[in-house]
């Protein structure tokens, strides 16, 4: 062999997987959220008992395509009274902030773009909050009462459950140790349990919190669309408000991969130490195979041929997947490549049930008011967070300095937090009780909600 | 120096800022349009405008002869056009002093009842919507096209209906019409535990609604509200009740009221209707009487010379229609007292104090129809 080719075979050994994932962080994502909404749309329209999209191919597969098309190809509007440059710039920002922070996600052991930084989750964190300028900067922009109220609110709101989000992530922190996302999940491996039942508090803090930090019902309050019209959004059209929607739902993502990552057990199966449940690895390639299966038997009833042939390519392409995830288990020599396969196929999962549930609770609950989202956030949330990292602290050093059984403290420190949470919502109902009576009608406001 | 004081009044000294909310709005039911003073998010004042649907009807009224007319009455309040005309026919007989023959009255009074549940079921499934929550419009929906699919079969038309005619029943009631209200009445228990599941006991729904846009029972009294809205104040007046009309004085029903006064109460008084109205349904599919359902009256209708008024109790409240009449075939002035502008104007005085986000509630919680506020 030619030393060129050695060299490129070297350089692709380096830099192959961080190719890859960069790929398709910058071009698979933004196909990847129009079919997150579709598949809102879908559930939404499941639980609502109607169909959804049925139109653009079979069972509106192709929905998002139309959508894209057509987003692409409208009129560009800027108000004229907008501040233009920042008008264009603001849902650049949102959307960048939003697909760099995908770069420190590890998407399974061997897919990730920026391998092994230390500072991994302060890094997704940190970059992936960047995107609040992006929302604050339109609705200044825009030059209208609707978006500057909404970027105010979305201001005031992100700020506040940010700080609670922090601090659930911190209680997880502290047993992993590190910041390294491929630390925090070997850790998870040696303990032999996710962190999500060792501080069950803190993922539900996190659960609630990055709800309301993406934007989403009931705390979709920024865009509220019976009060805000689309809050931040209002003046936007066509590609920019698709930079914005695809911002917003790359968040999804990334807040359900920290969430994975810290609290799910990030690309670790069920029971990752469990030997005799090995037979899970088995399961990626029989799920994609069952819905490989799925779609075939579906494709004779399609009504249209256009659509027969689509549903015989999606279970083909199905096949084909479930064809890559069992050769390795099969094939010896491949078997290295199993982890990094299986393991991407339970992130994915993970995140999907994560997303899942906010589309669930989005379908099902009534928005909450301005003042009740920051009464939550720093009357309940908040509080119950600090309390959460002091108790597994004590929790800690009752395990290593006293030799406690790891469970044994957490179960008592979880009581503990559980107790303080109980409290703070009496307290929370007594002055709620004092202050809607307090209120008269026409009296000067008796708190300032933007305070926080 | 009143302006410094003022200034003071806001936040930091700023000035108020005013939203125009509407006429295109996704929550002001249609073409309402409000000017907000805001401090911050706390609404300082509300100013209604109103007008955008105008079309004259009662102007329209003095050039139709009295049968001509009856069709415009179902473009005011369009979810509960059944009751508009029921009450424009009642009036003009009370006019021309005739009277509906009984059969004709009892199914008049089960329309009419229906008619209630689809408007309030659009009432609550725009006012969760507007609230954030998205799911029970679509069952309110679903239910609400089983009632309308009865009225498409007595009459043909689905929403602006023109179901009955001056002197009692154009149309005779088809033949699987009591099957199908039952069906619908013995299926509505069910269906209306699932939007109590929803709603009722949710925490999030009870804080955006309890203590917002309170009205106590003389504001009530003093701004003319009436229906719903003067009920869950505590104040029980329905003019089923009080002035029967219809085939109403022969059936059991209860008038629920609230205490509060709030939006809570108001939802909850609704929410207690539809279940009288399924039950007055259930009584009259009893005992449907059997005979005529038109009464004597004749091709050309030509009331003697004088006026009256006569109210009815309609979803949204006390619809009332006055009619002056100058012994020709039409009529010389027709007034109509809409309950949803009336009720409007109960928007200030509760809107007042409260965030922009309850504005929205408000606005939802009076049940405007805004093809009945402008006529």
């Amino acid at each position: 062999m030619s030393p060129t080719l050695h060299a490129v075979i070297a350089f692709l050994q380096t830099w192959w997987v961080e190719l890859v994932s960069g790929v398709v962080i910058v071009a698979v994502v933004p196909l990847i959220t129009g079919y997150m909404v579709l598949m809102e749309r879908k559930l939404m329209a499941d639980m609502q008992a109607r169909l959804g999209p049925m139109r653009v191919g079979p069972h509106g597969l192709l929905q998002p395509i139309a959508d894209a098309v057509k987003l692409l190809i409208k009129e560009d509007i800027i108000p004229d009274d907008a501040d233009k440059m920042v008008f264009w710039l603001a849902p650049v920002v949102s959307m960048t902030a939003a697909l760099t922070a995908m770069a420190g996600i590890a998407f399974g052991p061997a897919f990730e773009v920026a391998r092994d930084i230390n500072v991994g989750l302060l890094f997704i964190v940190g970059v992936s909050s960047l995107g609040l300028f992006g929302i604050v900067l339109g609705g200044w922009a825009s030059n209208s009462h609707y978006s500057i109220m909404g970027a105010l609110r979305s201001t005031a709101q992100l700020v506040s459950y940010e700080t609670a989000a922090g601090l659930a992530l911190v209680s997880g922190l502290l047993m992993a140790g590190t910041l390294n996302i491929r630390a925090i999940v070997d850790a998870q491996y040696s303990s032999g349990v996710w962190f999500g039942f060792l501080t069950p508090v803190a993922f539900f803090i996190y659960a609630v919190a990055s709800i309301a930090e993406t934007n989403r019902a009931p705390f979709d309050l920024p865009e509220a669309e019976s009060e805000l019209v689309a809050g931040y959004m209002t003046e936007y059209s066509g590609f920019r408000w698709a930079c914005y929607f695809l911002g917003e739902y790359a968040n999804m993502i990334v807040v359900g991969a920290v969430a994975t990552t810290l609290f799910l057990g990030g690309w670790l199966r069920p029971f990752p130490r469990v030997h005799w449940l090995n037979w899970l690895d088995a399961v990626p390639a029989l799920f994609t195979a069952a819905v490989g299966v799925y779609c075939a038997l579906r494709a004779g009833k399609q009504p249209v041929r256009v659509q027969v042939w689509f549903m015989w390519a999606v279970a083909l392409a199905c096949f084909a997947v479930a064809l890559i995830l069992a050769v390795p288990l099969a094939v010896a020599p491949l078997k290295f490549m199993v982890p990094g396969l299986n393991g991407a196929f339970w992130f994915l999962l993970k995140i999907t049930g994560y997303i899942y549930l906010f589309m669930w609770l989005r379908f099902t609950l009534p928005r909450y008011r301005f003042d009740q989202l920051m009464h939550l956030g720093w009357y309940i949330l908040i509080p119950l967070a600090i309390v959460n990292v002091l108790a597994v602290g004590v929790a800690m050093i009752l395990e290593m300095e006293y030799g406690w059984n790891r469970w044994l403290a957490l179960i008592v420190t979880t009581i503990l937090t559980l107790a303080t949470a109980l409290f703070l919502l009496r307290l929370n109902d007594k002055r709620a009780a004092a202050a809607t009576s307090a209120v008269p009608p026409e009296g000067p406001a008796t708190e300032d909600s933007y305070a926080g | 120096m009143q302006d410094d004081a003022a200034q003071k009044q806001t936040l930091l000294g700023a000035d108020e800022l005013v939203l125009n909310m509407g006429p295109q709005h996704p929550s002001t039911h249609g073409v309402l349009r409000v000017k907000l003073k805001l401090d911050g998010e706390r609404v300082r004042g509300t100013e209604c405008v109103i007008g955008y649907l105008h079309r004259g009807v009662e102007k329209i009224a003095e050039n139709r002869t009295y049968q001509q007319f009856a069709p415009y009455v179902d473009r005011m309040d369009y979810v509960a056009a059944v009751s508009n005309g029921l009450g424009y026919c009642e009036a003009v007989e009370k006019l021309l002093n005739v009277e509906a023959p009984p059969r004709a009255k009892v199914i008049r009074t089960i329309m009419t009842e229906l008619q209630r549940i689809a408007s309030h079921l659009v009432w609550l499934g725009t006012h969760a919507l507007d609230i954030g929550a998205l799911t029970p419009l679509f069952y309110c929906m679903r239910e609400r096209e089983e009632i309308l699919k009865i009225f498409e079969k007595y009459c043909g038309a689905r929403l602006t209906t023109h179901a009955f005619r001056i002197g009692g029943l154009q149309y005779e009631a088809y033949d699987s019409f009591e099957k199908d209200v039952e069906r619908f009445c013995k299926d509505f228990e069910r269906r209306i535990q699932e939007y109590v599941d929803l709603l009722t006991g949710n925490s999030i729904w009870i804080g955006r609604t309890r203590n917002v846009g309170v009205l106590n029972a003389a504001d009530c009294i003093a701004l003319g509200a009436s229906g719903p809205i003067l009920r869950a104040s505590g104040v029980k007046w329905d003019l089923r009740k009080a002035q029967p009309y219809a085939a109403y004085d022969q059936y059991k029903f209860e008038i629920p009221v609230g205490t509060n006064g709030d939006t809570y109460d108001r939802y909850m008084v609704r929410m207690e209707e539809m279940r009288q109205s399924r039950l007055i349904c259930l009584q009259a599919i009893e005992n449907i009487p059997a005979g005529p359902i038109l009464g004597k009256v004749g091709k050309v209708l030509k009331p003697p010379a004088g006026e009256i008024y006569h109210s009815i109790e309609a979803p949204k409240g006390i619809l009332g229609y006055y009619i002056v009449s100058d012994g020709t075939t039409q009529p010389y002035r027709v007034h109509i007292r809409p309950p949803s502008f009336v009720n409007l104007q109960a928007l200030d005085k509760m809107a007042r104090g409260h965030l922009v986000a309850d504005v929205v509630a408000i606005i939802g919680t009076l049940d405007i129809v805004l093809g009945e506020v402008d006529r």
